[in-house]
């Protein structure tokens, strides 16, 4: 039986040329980068009709595992994410290498700063211990997943970077260039987000793929996976005479030179155009590789992760749950606030799809257990009656896909109730200025309004009398929707304001008997 | 590179490509089949019925004046037929006293002590196999349960103080006119009999708080939203839960400064304990002693307008007997 081969370069002492491969992966990694790019821009109204915006994150098993822990299901979308295991055991991670967007910016930076990276190639780029933090990341992260929250979104790459270009990166041009606009796309905490990307690019400058090599936790899952891949890199130990070019432009610091470490090659193929010797293949059932697939975790880190996932989970509950932050609205169709935090993968896609901006990501306000959960902030923006687009985009169920029917804003309300708004009569201009004005009450959509006026006739400072209409909230008309306290002309912290009390996605946030909750 | 193929090594890749394969795979069919792990709240439940037959021999209410405790609680039970027709041999007993408030048992805002240790032997006596003393007190439920006496009592008469930590809630479903559902100490639902022990009280908002405002001690959830309708709310748990008898603790009748109390001087000593079958006709008589006339308390005439009682069984002309000294 001949082995199959999919990919060699028959030539001795040539120099690196362009070969095919190469080529096909730059399409790919072009191609995936550009579906990123367009699944964020068509998180619109007529986008999400026309275009699997949410095809990507769907494409992730590391969210479909840890939400399994977390809330014991997945959603069936998400079963989308088996074609990359099938992938993985076929031919290793080929989705860092082929299609993961996060790794083609990393290749990118990589490739724009190899010059900076300076000594010896094999020295610059040989795999290092610290790189095997990532499956420590994942063994922590899963372990916290199973205890019912799902902060492995954080540092799950295909969130990253739908939250890092969503709310962090995508509002800098407008924000440099000063862009006027009505309803300014700005984003809670952009400069630590976009932050926390930008700083993971740079770096390349110093490891190449540092984030793909030592962190990612999707890498390590898929590493992992690999362990059972069927096409992997062979060496042909009898032409090798340990140049080590092979490692130069190597992606993933696997060292094809030696015992091939078959968990971290992204299966980039550089290594097999770069080998002057040609003794380097991608080979089915190819024989050698490290044993584990050079994974070999030292037993007393794997300890060390355990304990540290085990230990740092109720350090992060000891101040209380991220539902006991007083306020958090969430958007609506959110469910309620425990299996929220199990299911919502922190990717942002609702944050990046909400019209008016309304949607922020929670730094504070949802504790840290609900960091860069979704928040909606009515001062930014408000919650638009006839839009339903954030459960359209969310990949895990975490916001239900209502029906604009069933949010029932449109005809009048209430369906979904999200708060209740509260006047802060030292504030009111009606209440405590004797000056007219009723613009909450004009921009209530419920019908028949939550905002009442009742006549009242108030004095003056000369003692003159004038009549004022003062607004009053009937709580069980109330859908929290914030309009008013967007619109309110007190404009700094308005003189009406909605917190999530009311809210009918649990009955635990009722605060009246009758009608609300 | 056309080395030959390694046999074992090929069959060893394909087990563990199929070994991962079906793992994810089984793993995907758990996430799509699974119910998940926040299940939807459970359905509410009926509270048990705990009454006993009613017996024409013996009144619905019997009163019984006297300075010790005891032997009113005593007395009155007597005079209704006796402990036997209420508590059986075997069976598990709840005691529900106030217990709200960290108070002493002089400053009547709760249960007086002595009312609660006699009611443990009378049920002890009966041969309850358990007699199980629970309140969900306003204020912390330790120190409540200290400085009001009761647990000392408990422990002396024999009984088992359970608060709500040890036994949580559990939805029942009330179904009337302003509750539909409520969280209710899980307690009440695993025993046989339920006797009523409230204390005599003036209530800011309800007016009187007796045997039928004593039925929210056992309430969990944000229950301060009762107090939004407060006497449909009332009629409502009247309608929900049905002691099997209700003993009311008049010792000491705070008068003003209801329900949390403080001054003595609010506090009368009326040295009276009431017993009955008849939750309506209890209250009524509660509200005698604070010089309230019954009819003008909403929540009771809601709950005899709910054929839950009889506000003239506690108005009429009772039989009151003195017991001891």
């Amino acid at each position: 039986m001949p082995a199959l081969e999919l990919a060699t370069v028959r030539r001795r002492n040539g120099a690196p040329r362009a070969y095919l491969p190469r080529t096909f992966r730059w399409i790919y990694q072009g191609f995936f980068l550009a579906f990123f790019l367009a699944s964020l821009a068509l998180m619109t109204d007529e986008g999400t009709r026309r275009f699997p915006v949410r095809f990507l994150l769907h494409l992730d098993p590391l969210s479909a595992l840890a939400l399994l822990a977390s809330s014991f299901v997945i959603p069936s979308a998400l079963l989308l994410s088996l074609a990359v295991v099938l992938l993985s055991v076929v031919f290793g991670r080929a989705f860092c290498g082929w299609v993961c967007p996060v790794g083609t910016l990393h290749h990118l930076a990589s490739w724009a700063t190899r010059r900076l990276r300076r000594g010896p190639y094999h020295e610059v780029n040989r795999w290092r211990p610290h790189f095997r933090l990532k499956y420590l990341l994942l063994v922590g992260l899963l372990l916290i997943a199973l205890s019912g929250s799902l902060v492995a979104g954080l540092l799950d790459p295909l969130s990253l970077l739908t939250r890092s270009f969503g709310s962090g990166l995508a509002p800098m041009p407008g924000a440099a260039l000063g862009v006027v606009s009505s309803r300014p796309r700005l984003f809670a905490g952009a400069w630590l987000t976009g932050g926390i990307f930008l700083g993971l690019l740079v770096a390349n400058r110093w490891i190449a793929r540092w984030w793909c090599r030592a962190l990612c936790p999707l890498g390590a899952l898929l590493g992992v996976v690999s362990r059972a891949a069927i096409f992997r890199i062979r060496l042909d130990p009898d032409r090798c005479n340990e140049c080590r070019l092979c490692l130069r432009d190597c992606q993933g610091a696997d060292e094809p030179f030696k015992k091939h470490r078959v968990s971290e090659c992204h299966v980039c193929l550089n290594c097999i155009a770069a080998c002057p010797e040609g003794a380097i293949g991608f080979q089915a059932f190819a024989p050698t590789a490290a044993p584990n697939g050079g994974v070999d975790l030292p037993r007393r880190q794997l300890v060390g992760a355990t304990l540290t996932g085990l230990v740092l989970l109720p350090l992060i509950r000891a101040g209380g749950r991220s539902g006991s932050v007083p306020g958090a609205i969430r958007p609506p169709g959110a469910l309620a606030e425990a299996e929220f935090v199990a299911r919502c993968v922190r990717c942002g896609a609702c944050v990046n799809a909400c019209p008016t901006a309304a949607l922020q990501p929670a730094l504070g306000a949802a504790g840290l257990e609900g960091l860069y959960t979704p928040v909606l902030v009515p001062r930014r923006g408000w919650c638009e009656p006839s839009c339903v687009r954030c459960g359209q985009v969310c990949p895990s169920g975490a916001i239900r896909a209502l029906s604009v029917e069933e949010k029932g804003w449109l005809h009048g309300g209430p369906g979904i109730r999200i708060g209740t708004a509260f006047f802060d009569h030292g504030r009111c201009l009606p209440w405590a200025m004797a000056t007219p004005c009723i613009v909450c009450e004009e921009v209530c959509p419920t019908s028949p309004k939550a905002i009442w006026l009742e006549p009242v006739e108030v004095a003056r400072r000369d003692g003159s009398k004038l009549l004022v209409q003062q607004p009053h909230v009937e709580p069980a008309r109330c859908v929290g929707c914030g309009l008013c306290e967007a619109k309110c002309p007190v404009n700094d912290l308005a003189a009406i304001r909605v917190t999530r009390v009311g809210e009918s996605r649990d009955s635990g946030s009722a605060f009246t008997l009758g009608g609300v909750s | 590179m056309t080395d030959s193929l390694d046999r074992r090594l090929v069959l060893r890749r394909l087990g563990q490509a199929g070994l991962v394969l079906g793992t994810s795979g089984a793993l995907g069919a758990v996430g799509l089949l699974s119910s998940g792990r926040f299940r939807p709240q459970p359905k509410a439940r009926a509270l048990p019925d705990h009454r006993v037959a009613l017996d024409s021999r013996f009144p619905p209410l019997a009163v019984a004046r006297g300075s010790d405790p005891a032997l009113l609680v005593r007395a009155a039970i007597q005079r209704l037929g006796g402990i036997q027709r209420f508590v059986r041999n075997g069976e598990s007993v709840l005691l529900k006293p106030n217990m709200a408030w960290d108070r002493t048992p002089e400053q009547g805002a709760n249960t007086h002590p002595a009312v609660v240790a006699e009611m443990i032997r009378q049920c002890r006596a009966a041969g309850a196999r358990r007699v199980i003393v629970a309140d969900n007190p306003v204020h912390d439920a330790e120190r409540t349960s200290q400085r009001s006496g009761i647990r000392q009592a408990v422990g002396d008469a024999g009984g088992e103080m359970v608060l709500p930590d040890q036994c949580g809630f559990t939805r029942a479903a009330l179904l009337g006119s302003v509750l539909d559902s409520w969280e209710v100490m899980s307690v009440v639902f695993l025993v046989d009999r339920v006797i009523n022990l409230p204390v005599v009280k003036n209530h800011s908002l309800s007016l009187l708080t007796c045997g039928l405002k004593n039925h929210m001690g056992l309430l969990g959830g944000t229950r301060a939203r009762l107090h939004q309708e407060i006497h449909a709310s009332l009629a409502d748990l009247a309608a929900a839960f049905r002691p099997t008898l209700t003993v009311v603790d008049a010792t000491r009748v705070m008068l003003r400064g209801g329900p949390t109390g403080g001054r003595l001087q609010d506090v009368v000593v009326r040295n009276a304990v009431a017993a009955g079958t008849d939750p309506v006709a209890c209250d009524a008589w509660a509200a005698r002693q604070l010089d309230l006339d019954p009819r003008e308390v909403p929540h009771l005439l809601q709950a005899e307008g709910k054929g839950l009682g009889s506000l003239a069984a506690g108005m009429g002309p009772i039989e009151e007997f003195h017991a001891g000294a």
